[in-house]
């Protein structure tokens, strides 16, 4: 029975958020809280000679002051191991709390001030004075590979910091390209983007001497994987005596999944100074050190015969992960982005090689689809392309390639070159929807006339697939994952029937307090109401491994249900007892159980009590009705969808304008259609940006030139039009709910189909390609160069 | 963030203000609306250890005819001269310009005043306050003055205006055929290219801001017109040093500038 | 320095140093924390509220300059326990996400329908120029403020 499930529940969390009531890190004061302000390295890469703190110590109000020499031996770790093609260990070097010895990119922590206000934190750091050695600079990963580039870890040559290959052997997959009938090959720069969640990165550490516990108070989207990572890996806590907590997080998009050094810093902090400590990051400062993503330069080729089928798909990239390892920045390039080289397609051979590179820059990790977006921009727009140099329709030549449509019940999952197994997938199903939305014929007759009315009007096409809800533990702890990716979900049935559900994942936007009570109390049988959804602090959810890779619902949702059977498992043992019936002639439906046949029953608030007052009860049954499980999935879920994006060209100015943007996508079961909408507006969203706007961009001695809102440019709503969206649903096999993930897919699908909807509209001028952000100026010098 | 420490004094008339400027030399510095002071000083860019608020100054803030011209206070806001029904009768590519600045709250609060005094290279009054030939009449406590935009606009946040000195008013003739388009930043929403035209009779006036390190009158384009905008608007950069940045080269930025030229005069009824 | 604000109605004497912005002035003084601070430099609207009836970024307004005004916050926009219909709209239509530049949407919004009752899609969108949302693409904030409009009528 479902009343909840598939519906548009209007969000339980909203009342909160739409009366200001909102509960955000900084929004919180603690009795006799300081603030920390850094100071900030102003050079890309230089070593420090000397930090006099002297002056800005004598400041009135300066608690204390704390540089490397102080706290230089805490380090954060990285959560991923991957190695050398060779075998060797990747280059790991420490990534301190503060700057020891030199600074290696524009912001790093070089020393921190603690004040009884922020204005006297604020002041005092002008006053630290830090004496530097500016050291040469690189901030280009192919730059940095280079002979005699500038060094940013000492004991790392040539800035390598591993390299990595995934696929059929390179020879067969060379010989391939070059016996090809046609091969696309273009240049390719995934360029670097700042995530820029709109709640910047807010932390307060508060250190009870008496108990000896702190806590943390952290806008995270994992707070048991920061307890984690910094109390075994950084600060050598006692983890039982540390509680994280992270009320409302406003937005993420990866950029809150990691490990932090100031996160680090300011629980350290805390206990030196035995008071609480508060550290709000500003706007310039979450412009530096934010985890940033992207960074890929790649040169990619596809191979094709005569009939359009593809032979053969090569990518090479060097990725750029910045000055330091960021938690996941090593599985970005490598394990969530070579592996999705097959895309929606039949490929025979694919082989994709990437060197991972240090450079003077922030570091970079996961952003909105990690991995993903870079390989689906490269395969989806080499796509395009071979359509426009092959003459051949996009949309016929992608039919050619499709993998045939797969349950994954009746027909196996699909076999991937890159090593994943595909769960299941009908590609031609939101193909042929997304034209349908489109009118494709009549499209391309609008293009036609208005070439000859001097306009420049174009349509792009992406049908991606993703892998989100990373799994299974064993399998990714192969792959060098240096913890578990499994989720846990506990389910606490109150005596009178009422529900409280405790989750490991984490909500910042993405609406858990909805949908996860909507599929709980569906399997219950009980009102909406009764169901609370519980999530972000230590103390109260027994562990979890947080939210990011759209693998909320997929993996913490299936922990969930696991508990639930567990609970009408129990149930039935005692709706048994007291309907002095067989448990196997039960049957439990719209949260009763009853005798089949029969119109004896007994309601689920019936049964909750006697398990919590058990005096007609099964003899040898634990009283109470608590359960809680750990999911490991079997398998990642795979997404997938077709996104259509028609663009007009300014001939004049070279201006993209956005004129529809049409996205059909299946991302199996929907428990709550209106938030999965949500999900994709946002995540197209962001592709627009990455396609047209976005770009950071740092100067010749590593200076960040894009370090403000006055120069990064993001989406703004008069940039986007109304997004048309569909969906299709192919169910995920191999978790209870029969759901794939939603929070990535938008962004995946949506920057190709940008992309190559500008090229559809010049191309016939002689273009070839233009690099991303297609800003005015770069359409504007292709079409008159 | 948060500014560095400074003293805030209220003025309650012009010659109040004048006189704190005159004892406060140039550590003191205005605040009106405050949105182009308030983030510089966040950002601690500036440091001013005076600050004199003269937003609430009475009289400042009035729009009045006064034979062939407006008269603009210093301190109407952008949103005032954007709704104003005087403006947009007598004078609407003023209210046009004032429109296009920003966004809904940043014309809620900054003013023509303290946007002049400003003289962001990529502010759009400017090119208005050019091609209309407006006088931004300035006061000081020796006295008032009244200075033209070619002479008030010298460079990257420099004017005319002496450092004890404040702008009263603006003072810009009717003009009933004028245009004011702009290609805006993506990020900013400043102008790239912002290129007012007027007509007045047979003659034209183009102003153009964006484009150099101060708005300037378009003369050779005014010259070269008669009655072909595109062969005109070829001349809009002729003899200008065309700004260059991460956004736009100064070759595009010079392109834009000929675009917007062109489309303005021929946008003109 | 003293000042004297109508803050949701209520009259506030507060003693403010001159730096304090008027954002932080409503979080950390009256703790209004509905207020936020995305970018604290005007750009990205978060922080938006309505002084003397005009929507204006409070990161960007002194306290000290907002003397003697009557300001309304998010916390100040249900009437009588009854949600303005731009927070209803915003709820009915999932205008928000993780919420965080929800309250500044709202206070934009209400200062636009205030001065313009019937936008049209285009009007709802550069009046939207100065708040990111990085959560929901706009379209459902757009719609939200649609629904408002006609509920207002
Ligand atoms: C997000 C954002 C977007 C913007 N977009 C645009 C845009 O697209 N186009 C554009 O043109 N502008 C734009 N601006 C700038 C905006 O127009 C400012 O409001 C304006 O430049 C300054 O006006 P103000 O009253 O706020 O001045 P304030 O910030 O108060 O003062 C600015 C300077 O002028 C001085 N000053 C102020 N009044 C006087 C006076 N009467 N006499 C002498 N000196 C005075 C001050 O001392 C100060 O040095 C933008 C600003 C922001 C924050
Ligand atoms: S916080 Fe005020 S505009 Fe961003
Ligand atoms: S809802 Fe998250 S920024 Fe708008």
């Amino acid at each position: 029975m479902s009343n909840y499930i598939g519906k548009s529940i209007k969000r339980r969390e909203d009342n909160r958020f739409i009366t200001g009531k909102g509960k955000y890190t900084d929004d919180l004061v603690l009795t006799g809280m300081t603030h920390l302000a850094f100071v900030r390295s102003p050079y890309a890469h230089a070593k420090i000679k000397n930090i006099n703190t002297k002056a800005a110590l004598a400041h009135p109000g300066v608690v204390a002051i704390y540089t490397g020499d102080d706290c230089g031996n805490f380090g954060v770790p990285c959560g991923w191991q991957v190695n050398f093609k060779n075998g060797d260990t990747m280059k790991e070097p420490p990534h301190p709390l503060l700057a020891v010895g030199k600074a290696r990119h524009v912001g790093e922590n070089v020393a921190a001030v603690i004040a009884e206000t922020l204005q006297a934190a604020r002041d005092a750091v002008e006053l630290v004075e830090v004496d530097y050695d500016e050291l040469p600079t690189v901030t280009d990963a192919k730059a940095a590979i280079q002979p005699g580039a500038p060094q940013v870890h000492d004991d790392v040559p040539n800035n390598i910091v591993f390299d990595f290959q995934i696929g059929n052997p390179k020879d067969e997959v060379n010989a391939a390209i070059e016996s090809a009938s046609h091969v696309t090959k273009l240049n390719f720069k995934n360029q670097r983007l700042s995530p820029n969640a709109i709640e910047p990165r807010s932390y307060i550490a508060d250190y009870d001497v008496n108990a000896d516990k702190y806590t943390l108070y952290t806008s995270t989207q994992n707070p048991h994987l920061i307890r984690l990572l910094m109390c075994a890996f950084v600060l050598g806590l006692p983890e039982h005596k540390v509680r994280v907590i992270s009320h409302d997080v406003g937005g993420g998009f990866g950029s809150k999944i990691y490990h932090y050094t100031e996160e680090a810093l300011v629980t350290w902090v805390s206990k030196q100074i035995g008071r609480p400590v508060k550290w709000t990051s500003d706007r310039s400062e979450a412009f530096l050190t934010d985890a940033h993503g992207r960074d890929h330069v790649t040169t990619a080729e596809m191979g094709f015969d005569d009939n359009g089928k593809i032979v053969a798909f090569r990518v090479h990239s060097e990725a750029n992960l910045g000055a330091y390892l960021s938690t996941f920045s090593t599985a970005c390039p490598t394990y969530l982005h070579g592996t999705l080289a097959q895309g929606c397609y039949t490929t025979p051979l694919i082989n994709v090689d990437i060197t991972a590179v240090f450079t003077n820059t922030t570091p970079v990790d996961a952003y909105r689809g990690a991995g993903r977006p870079e390989m689906t921009y490269i395969l989806e727009h080499l796509m395009d392309t071979a359509a426009l140099e092959m003459k051949r329709d996009p949309v016929e030549l992608r039919r050619i390639n499709f993998i045939p449509a797969f349950d994954g019940v009746n027909q196996p999952g699909y076999q991937t070159q890159v090593a994943l197994q595909y769960d299941s997938g009908n590609y031609h199903a939101t193909l042929d929807r997304a034209l349908e939305m489109l009118d494709y014929k009549q499209f391309r007759k609008d293009q036609e006339e208005s070439r000859t009315n001097g306009k420049l009007l174009g349509i792009g096409f992406s049908t991606y697939i993703e892998a989100c809800g990373i799994a299974p533990s064993a399998v990714v702890g192969s792959l060098g994952a240096r913890a578990g990716l499994y989720e846990s979900g506990h389910v606490r049935v109150q005596p009178t029937g009422k529900v409280s559900v405790f989750t490991g994942s984490h909500s910042h936007g993405q609406g858990h307090e909805t949908s996860y009570a909507q599929f709980v109390a569906d399997t219950l049988g009980i009102p909406i109401d009764d169901v609370d959804i519980i999530h972000g602090d230590t103390n109260e959810v027994a562990f979890g491994m947080g939210t990011y890779g759209s693998r909320s619902l997929a993996v913490g949702g299936s922990a969930i249900m696991k508990s639930l059977d567990k609970i009408i498992e129990k149930g039935a043992k005692i709706a048994a007892h007291k309907l002095e019936a067989a448990e196997a002639d039960l049957e439990f439906a719209e949260g009763k159980w009853t005798v089949k046949g029969t119109d004896k029953s007994i309601t689920f608030g019936d049964v909750s009590l006697t398990a919590y007052v058990p005096h007609d009860y099964p003899a040898g049954l634990e009283p109470g009705l608590d359960f809680s499980s750990f999911y490991d999935p079997t398998n990642f879920t795979y997404p997938f969808g077709t996104h259509i994006a028609v663009v007009e060209v300014d001939k004049d100015t070279g201006k993209v304008s956005l004129k529809r943007f049409i996205a059909c996508d299946d991302v199996g079961n929907v428990i709550n259609p209106m938030i999965v909408d949500g999900q994709i507006h946002g995540g197209v969203a962001q592709g627009v940006g990455q396609a047209l706007l976005e770009g950071v961009v740092y100067d010749e001695n590593g200076q960040m030139i894009t370090g403000s809102y006055m120069d990064y440019a993001m989406p703004r709503a008069d940039d986007l039009p109304f997004f048309e969206t569909d969906r299709k649903v192919t169910p995920c096999p191999h978790n209870p709910l029969g759901v794939k993930g939603a929070g990535e897919a938008g962004t995946i699908g949506a920057t190709p189909a940008v992309a190559n909807a500008v090229m559809d509209a010049i191309s016939h001028l002689g273009i070839k390609d233009i690099q991303m952000p297609i800003t005015p100026e770069r359409v504007w010098r292709a079409m008159n160069s | 963030m948060i500014p560095a420490k400074f003293e805030y004094i209220k003025a309650s008339s012009v010659s109040e203000a004048l006189a704190l400027l005159d004892k406060h030399g140039d550590d003191a510095q205005l605040i009106a609306g405050g949105h182009s002071l308030v983030p510089a000083m966040k950002l601690r860019l500036n440091q001013p250890g005076t600050v004199i608020d003269i937003g609430k100054i009475p009289g400042l803030n009035s729009i009045k005819e006064d034979g062939d011209d407006l008269v603009i206070g210093a301190n109407c806001t952008h949103h005032q001269i954007a709704t104003s029904p005087i403006v947009k009768q007598k004078l609407n590519v003023l209210a046009q310009t004032a429109k296009s600045i920003g966004d809904i709250q940043v014309r809620n609060k900054g003013t023509i005043g303290g946007s002049l005094a400003h003289a962001d290279p990529a502010a759009d009054y400017p090119a208005v306050i050019l091609a209309s030939d407006a006088k931004i009449e300035v006061e000081g406590i020796n006295g008032k003055r009244s200075i033209s935009g070619s002479d008030f606009f010298q460079g990257i946040y420099a004017t005319a205006l002496g450092s004890h000195e404040m702008i009263i008013a603006i003072r810009i003739p009717k003009a009933s055929n004028g245009v004011y388009l702009k290609f805006s930043h993506p990020a900013s929403r400043f102008a790239v290219v912002g290129c007012a035209a007027i007509k007045n009779g047979a003659g034209i006036s183009i102003g153009l801001t964006g484009v150099a390190d101060h708005a300037y009158r378009a003369s050779a384009v005014e010259r070269a017109y008669d009655g072909d905008a595109k062969a005109a608007s070829e001349h809009a950069v002729d003899g200008v040093a065309v700004m260059s940045d991460n956004f736009a080269s100064s070759e595009y930025r010079s392109h834009l500038a000929k675009v917007f030229t062109e489309r303005a005069l021929s946008a003109l009824g | 320095m003293q000042i004297k604000v109508s803050v949701n109605g209520k009259e506030h004497i507060s003693d403010v140093v001159p730096m304090m912005s008027l954002a932080s002035y409503l979080r950390e003084v009256l703790l209004l924390t509905g207020t936020h601070i995305g970018c604290d430099t005007s750009s990205c609207g978060a922080c938006t509220i309505t002084l003397d009836g005009k929507a204006v970024k409070s990161c960007t307004i002194l306290a000290v300059q907002a003397d003697g005004s009557e300001i309304t916050t998010i916390e100040g926009l249900a009437k009588n326990g009854e949600m303005h219909p731009l927070q209803s709209a915003f709820k009915e239509n999932h205008g928000l996400q993780c919420g965080f530049c929800t309250p500044g949407m709202i206070m934009t919004a209400s200062g636009l329908l205030d001065e313009n009752p019937n936008p049209s899609e285009d009007e709802i969108r550069h009046g939207l120029e100065g708040n990111f949302c990085r959560c929901t693409g706009y379209h459902n904030i757009v719609k939200s403020i649609q629904h408002a409009a006609e509920s207002m009528k």
